[in-house]
């Protein structure tokens, strides 16, 4: 019952924030902030009091529950987790902390309604991240749209409408050929053993032809890529993100392409082991274009949100690699990298969300020179950016290296471009830090000489010194003692690994791994 | 006729029997509350006698009336859809300085022209029934308003749907004659019959052919398939918005429904020239509908082109309506009739409502029915932006509501189906769909910069919003807890078989 109470926490709390404002403007974020300390308190307990059930289907899964729900199509509210949805679940909540955090002051006009938006927004991800039925599954993940759409479309910056449709339109597009490709799994266990079923375990009983299962898988590579997002696929990143408010880029970055990347693994690659394995050349070309690409596109940027957003495309790239390298390196990299990335990209934009908010621009041309006059927040800004660029003894270097790893047993060629990555990302980072931070003080509105009277005042407040604190001991704990990660999602990659093992054996993906 | 056949079409009778007192009335002495009372009380009788009718059920009354589980669940659909119509209709008309009353009496005998045609299993009373239900609309259309600011076209509208309605009926009569040429029969059943044993294979095959396709032309028209949709528009426009929104949708389900069941019986699915023919008018629906409705500011003319889109979805169902049963020992029929009948349920709870909310902030006297009205409901009032929003994300197919539930049935039909084409005309269609869609939502959440045109808290019936109410809970239980309406829907279509 605990994933409904997470969920019911969510929706429920969400409801309350809206609600609250009724009696004061204030009431919504404290709302909001309880709800998501409820849900941290039972996703913790959860970690905690975690005993694995060995009788349920897969094996390790801590929980497991599952009760009718469709029944004329064999539809289940089917929930469980293993210490991989543990893992995304923990990430979920304590951005959504941070999100709040972020929004607490920023959101000043309709907060009721935007606290509404949030949490419903975190009750869809944490449906996706829990959800063993893939119509269930489905349903949340359209579930989390919606939110989000209002989010960027009330509160975001001066392109809002547009980004916001794009946002949607993407999403919604791609999620109607997951829709399609469910279907068609659906509909070929119905001819095979005589009965609809969405179950995420009967499912990956059903025996498709060679071609058919190629296109059905593409229809799941396209959906979960375009959440990732992958390469052609990713446009409506930059701008969804760059028009969010600050906490919507948190959650759109930190979380809501997380579902994409858990996606793939849970369901795109073990419910289409002999495709995925044919396709897994194809998908690490993609990942290795977008890292390089994204890379010099975010080299380019002026706008420190699409930078950053552009980063976010480029890291994502090396979860995709690890994902089709599809051995346990290269899935605990991609893990890794999903859970470092949603940490260092929360912060990146929770801190070009206050520059924008002390400053009122995002364009890098207009600031310079800022650590003089913003020390913690400059301070900050540099830890995280060398996060991002995957300095050794950081989170994302672990995710990255292992990402590698894998992908090197794999695929060399793809192994080395795709390195290339490292050194983009350490141009770029740094590269900001220098516009930015360093260098002759410069503000819009501000001549250079009256910009001293303002300074200290305008630095971190204790509440974002509280977040950024949080968020960096996450990464220097990932990078320092990654076992506590790791521990938790081996035996589910193990187990995914194993269970497909027998059926790909014959083919490409396990074929090219040197002896 | 046998007193239980009488029972039978108890339906038919209390509907008729209302609108004949509400004349006698009108006659008597003319007041607007007493009429719509007398009319909403016929309905709800009406829907009181499916009680009795129920357990008499499936029975052929004469050879022209069928009453079965599909007949009296889609007669309960468009009772209520009435019933709704009706009660939200009073305070529109309220202000209106000519007579009202009439209004009721032709929404009354164009109900039960739907009645005829959800019943029909014979050529002359579909035709009977599709022509009570027009000329009805003939008037309906052009209720006279004589105000500026009200729809600005009646007549023009009512002209254009009068011309190219008797047209449609035109073809579907040619077609009529064609096949009675052919087979010497009218009732839906025989034709089949009559076509195996005398014409299969001979020159007759070809007669089939056209005579069907200039009958599903007919049925096109009234559905505004592409490319028989000019009226829909201009027709959607220049109504007064109840008239507009009976039209929208008792008179779509009711063709829809007439349509399913002459495909199921008369298997015309079976001859592939006929198939592909409606293949095409799909996509074209699809395709086109989205691709027009994306530029109109006017919402009327918006929720137009997105029936038309809505339409092309269901006649994917329809297409599929023999993929699963010609597979010879297969475990699972065909969902082609079931996504077509919860695609319908769905489409006029939906519409009901968007059109609902139109006419709960208009009057006779003012039709808000422009984009720029509705700037801003969701601050101003959050009630009636709530519902509308909800009733376009249920049109755009978004979870949590029963628009998306309908979306899945079509999409698991045409997976069963493998009509991979009409799929992807779907998934386009309804990627094309968000913009519009969301373009109205987008624009109820955007500040008004501008002087206040619409006084929605001008209009506070309870009755109204009672309604607006009951539809938004049809729209989300469904949607929440689908289980248990597919049952029924499984149920209903059982008998066409």
């Amino acid at each position: 019952m605990i994933v409904v109470w997470l969920i019911l926490t969510l929706f429920v709390g969400g409801a309350l924030a809206w609600a609250s404002e009724l009696m004061d403007s204030r009431l919504p974020r404290v709302t909001a902030l309880l709800a998501m300390l409820v849900s941290l308190a039972l996703v913790l307990w959860l970690y905690w009091s975690s005993a694995p059930a060995p009788l349920s289907p897969g094996g390790q899964w801590l929980v497991f529950e599952k009760w009718p729900w469709v029944e004329r199509f064999g539809i289940h509210l089917q929930v469980g987790v293993d210490g991989f949805s543990l893992l995304m679940l923990l990430l979920t909540v304590f951005l959504g902390l941070m999100a709040t955090g972020a929004a607490w002051h920023e959101i000043t006009e309709r907060s009721g309604f935007f606290y509404f938006n949030l949490l419903w927004t975190l009750a869809g991800v944490v449906g996706v991240f829990t959800a063993l039925d893939l119509f269930l599954f489905f349903f949340f993940w359209e579930v989390m749209l919606i939110p989000m759409y209002l989010i960027i479309a009330i509160w975001g910056h001066e392109n809002r409408a547009y980004a916001a449709m794009k946002f949607f339109v993407f999403t919604q597009v791609s999620g109607l050929i997951l829709l399609i490709a469910i279907l068609c799994l659906a509909y070929f266990h119905s001819v095979q053993f005589g009965r609809f079923s969405f179950d995420y375990f009967e499912l990956q009983s059903v025996v498709l032809e060679g071609r058919f299962q190629m296109l059905v898988m593409l229809g799941f590579f396209i959906g979960f890529a375009t959440k990732l997002p992958a390469f052609p696929l990713h446009s409506w990143l930059p701008d969804a993100h760059s028009q969010a408010p600050t906490a919507g880029s948190v959650l759109l970055a930190g979380v809501l392409l997380k579902t994409g990347a858990y996606g793939l693994i849970r369901f795109a690659v073990p419910l289409f082991p002999e495709a995925s394995a044919n396709f897994a050349p194809v998908a690490m070309t993609i990942a290795v274009i977008g890292i390089l690409y994204c890379a010099k596109l975010a080299f380019a940027q002026t706008d420190i949100k699409r930078l950053i957003a552009y980063t976010s495309v480029s890291h994502m790239g090396f979860v995709l690699l690890g994902v089709y390298a599809w051995n346990l390196y290269g899935l605990q990299g991609a893990l890794m990298t999903m859970l470092a990335h949603g940490l260092t990209s929360s912060a990146l934009f929770m801190l070009a969300g206050g520059l924008q908010h002390r400053f009122h621009t995002r364009d890098m041309g207009k600031l310079s020179g800022l650590w003089a006059q913003l020390p913690k927040m400059s301070a900050m800004a540099l830890f995280f950016s060398i996060a991002a660029l995957g300095m050794p003894g950081l989170g994302n270097f672990i995710g990255e290296f292992l990402s590698l790893l894998g992908a090197f047993q794999v695929n060399r060629v793809a192994t080395i471009f795709a390195a290339l990555g490292l050194i983009f990302a350490s141009v770029y980072s740094l590269w900001v830090i220098q516009r930015v931070f360093h260098g002759e003080f410069k503000v819009p509105g501000h001549g250079h000489d009256q910009g001293g009277h303002d300074g200290q005042e305008n630095d971190l407040s204790a509440t974002e010194l509280i977040c950024y604190g949080a968020m960096a001991i996450g990464l220097v704990w990932m990078g320092m003692y990654p076992q506590t990660f790791l521990a938790l999602s081996e035996p589910t990659m193990t187990f995914l690994l194993e269970s497909l093992d027998g059926l790909v054996s014959s083919t490409a993906l396990v074929g090219e791994v040197l002896p | 006729m046998t007193q239980e056949q009488l029972l039978l079409i108890l339906p038919l009778i209390i509907v008729t029997a209302t609108s004949v007192t509400t004349m006698l009335l009108v006659a008597a002495k003319r007041n607007h509350a007493v009429s719509c009372f007398v009319t909403s009380v016929g309905l709800v009788l009406a829907l009181a006698s499916l009680f009795i009718v129920a357990p008499l059920a499936p029975q052929e009354v004469t050879p022209l009336l069928i009453v079965d589980n599909f007949n009296i669940f889609f007669t309960t659909l468009i009772l209520l859809a009435a019933l709704a119509i009706t009660l939200l209709s009073y305070p529109y008309l309220c202000n209106l300085e000519d007579h009202q009353d009439e209004f009721y009496l032709l929404l009354t005998i164009a109900t039960l022209g739907a009645l005829v045609m959800v019943g029909s299993t014979h050529y002359i009373t579909a035709f009977l029934g599709m022509e009570i239900l027009s000329v009805c609309l003939y008037g309906m259309v052009a209720y006279p308003l004589h105000r500026e600011q009200s729809a600005q076209y009646p007549m023009e509208a009512s002209i254009k749907y009068l011309v190219l309605s008797a047209m449609s009926s035109g073809f579907v009569l040619f077609g009529m004659a064609l096949l009675y040429a052919q087979t010497g029969t009218l009732h839906f059943a025989d034709i089949t019959a009559g076509l195996s044993g005398v014409v299969a294979d001979g020159p007759g095959a070809a007669y089939f052919v056209i005579a069907s396709l200039l009958v599903l032309a007919g049925f096109a028209f009234k559905l505004s398939l592409v490319p028989f949709h000019l009226w829909t528009p201009d027709v959607y426009e220049g109504a007064p918005l109840p008239a507009t929104a009976f039209l929208a949708t008792i008179g779509k389900v009711a063709m829809a429904v007439l349509l399913i069941r002459f495909m199921s019986v008369t298997g015309v699915l079976q001859s592939e020239a006929i198939t592909n023919v409606l293949a095409i008018i799909a996509v074209l629906s699809i395709l086109g509908g989205n691709l027009l409705a994306l530029l109109q500011s006017n919402l009327k003319r918006l929720l137009s082109y997105s029936s038309i889109a809505h339409m092309g979805y269901l006649l994917i169902a329809l297409i599929t309506l023999n993929s699963g049963v010609n597979e010879p020992g297969a475990v699972v029929t065909s969902l082609g009739s079931e996504a077509a009948s919860f695609y319908l349920m769905a489409y006029v709870v939906m519409s009901l409502g968007a059109f609902g909310v139109m006419i709960v902030v208009s009057d006779s006297g003012h039709e808000r029915d422009h984009i720029g009205h509705y700037q801003g409901l969701f601050w101003r009032d959050p009630w009636l932006a709530l519902i509308f929003t909800a009733m376009l994300l249920s049109l755009a197919g978004i979870p949590l509501t029963i628009g998306f539930i309908g979306k899945f049935y079509v999409f698991a039909a045409a997976v069963q189906g493998a009509e991979w084409t009409l799929l992807a005309a779907m998934v386009i269609g309804s990627g094309i769909g968000l913009f519009y869609y969301l373009r109205i939502i987008y624009r109820m959440l955007t500040p008004i910069d501008h002087e206040d045109l619409l006084p929605v808290m001008g209009i506070r019936e309870v009755v109204p919003h009672a309604v607006l109410l009951v539809l938004l809970l049809a729209l989300i239980v469904p949607g929440v807890i689908p289980g248990w309406w597919m049952s029924l829907v499984e149920l209903v279509v059982q008998s066409l078989y």
